[in-house]
């Protein structure tokens, strides 16, 4: 029930992937992030990418910690007007410089818990960042997402 | 039992390094590929070049083996040989179609990557070059447990100079530490761009926090060099053959020959010093 509490006021979900590192994921998913916010819309981020978490660097939030409610884990507001909702493994870092060094079902855990565990309120559209590959996070995300309003993905390549 | 059948196998491997990364998409492929090349240029050094991206195994096509298949034989899988003295295993080669996604998980990555390392029979190696994927999970911890049969020289890690990179390096240079893996130093990418019609230097990646220099001296790790940007490299992967060949003359070559040769002489300097005190 939990579940549905709080991912019951997303309309849109939209994963962005690649299968590749370093194309522009991230960037990708905070620049489409700024827009929809700029176009009026009620924005939400999740980024995924436990090993590298970009996304707090790009809104300026690195340095922010995250807080509980009743409903699970409040995420932090970022962006010129405080108005975008982000999530990320960044914000649990005791230091930046600290690396996430788990196996697969250590993260799958955390993923899950990302997903259900969030109070992201009314969202017109959550934004899902994702690391490099084809492997645990893209998998548990996937599942995790399934039961509710997945829209679907954006690529994202290099030419080469 | 199991950590002996690896010992066995990699008994004849003189020097194993890392070419890691917190950040995708910076290079490693690429500088595994060509520090490969560059080491096999010697013929009397026996040179072998072992993919563990399993998701997204890039060196079959920088090597110009895109469609090679592995062959088992009594002693094990042959790698696959891009030289006499060069030889290449990936996942990539285990694939039906390069566009066959390999979703796994975890465990089974992991025991992909043992048997890289147990059943391949490498025969003498003078390097042996391990190309990991992006982060710091699974396949890096596993490849650490693995190998700890034989002995790691180091790690080089790879980057380029903004801070988004920097940051997934970090990390990457602290998991280094938490797990005991000498690092030989750090390889800078995409370091500049020079035009070839202009000569104007830009800075396509600006370093806003000192690029890999500052990192290096503030975590007190090595800067073996750094590698401007060159349009023939990206072209050179794609066709699978050696940048260092096809652009002798590019600064780039300059810089990568440099970075191999430091290489080189860390691996030799740490033979001399173990061979001292045995």
């Amino acid at each position: 029930l939990a579940e549905r509490t709080n991912l019951a006021g997303v309309q849109h979900i939209l994963l962005v992937l690649s299968g590749k590192g370093g194309v522009g994921k991230s960037t990708l998913s905070t620049e489409l992030a700024l827009a929809l916010r700029n176009a009026g819309k009620r924005v939400g981020i999740l980024d995924v990418d436990l090993c590298g978490p970009s996304i707090p660097r790009m809104l300026r939030a690195q340095d922010s910690a995250v807080h509980q409610c009743d409903s699970g884990w409040v995420p932090v507001l970022v962006g010129q007007d405080r108005a975008i909702a982000l999530m990320s493994i960044g914000f649990l870092l005791e230091r930046t410089d600290d690396a996430v060094v788990w196996r697969g079902p250590k993260k799958n855990a955390l993923i899950k818990q990302f997903v259900t565990d969030v109070a992201w309120g009314d969202l017109d559209f959550l934004i899902v960042d994702t690391p490099p590959g084809t492997s645990d996070e893209h998998i548990s995300t996937v599942e995790a997402l399934r039961p509710h309003r997945l829209l679907g993905a954006v690529l994202v390549t290099t030419p080469q | 039992a199991e950590a002996a059948e690896l010992r066995a196998r990699l008994r004849a491997v003189r020097h194993t390094v890392l070419v890691l990364s917190g950040k995708g998409g910076v290079g490693k492929s690429t500088f595994s590929a060509l520090l490969a090349h560059g080491l096999a240029a010697d013929e009397n050094k026996q040179v072998a070049l072992l993919d563990i991206d399993i998701c997204g195994p890039s060196i079959p096509k920088i090597m110009g083996l895109e469609g090679e298949q592995v062959h088992q034989s009594g002693s094990g899988w042959s790698p696959v040989y891009v030289e006499e003295n060069l030889g290449v295993m990936s996942v990539g080669f285990l694939l039906s179609s390069p566009d066959d996604a390999v979703i796994w998980r975890g465990p089974k990555k992991n025991g992909l990557i043992k048997q890289f390392l147990r059943d391949v029979d490498w025969g003498e190696v003078d390097y042996l070059i391990v190309d990991t994927p992006p982060g710091t999970s699974d396949e890096h911890l596993s490849i650490v447990q693995y190998l700890s049969a034989t002995h790691i020289d180091g790690a080089i890690i790879v980057t380029t100079p903004q801070e988004v990179s920097l940051q997934d390096v970090r990390k990457e240079i602290n998991f280094c530490r938490k797990v005991k893996l000498p690092i030989i130093g750090v390889v800078e990418n995409m370091s500049g761009f020079v035009c070839p019609k202009c000569k104007n230097e830009s800075q396509i990646f600006p370093p806003t926090t000192g690029g890999a220099e500052k990192m290096c001296q503030n975590l007190n790790v090595s800067l073996l060099g750094k590698v401007p940007l060159d349009p023939q490299i990206g072209k050179s992967c794609d066709s699978g053959q050696s940048f260092l060949a096809e652009a002798p003359e590019s600064p780039a070559t300059l810089s990568y020959r440099n970075i191999i040769q430091r290489i080189q002489e860390y691996c030799e300097q740490q033979h001399l010093e173990e061979e001292k005190i045995m």
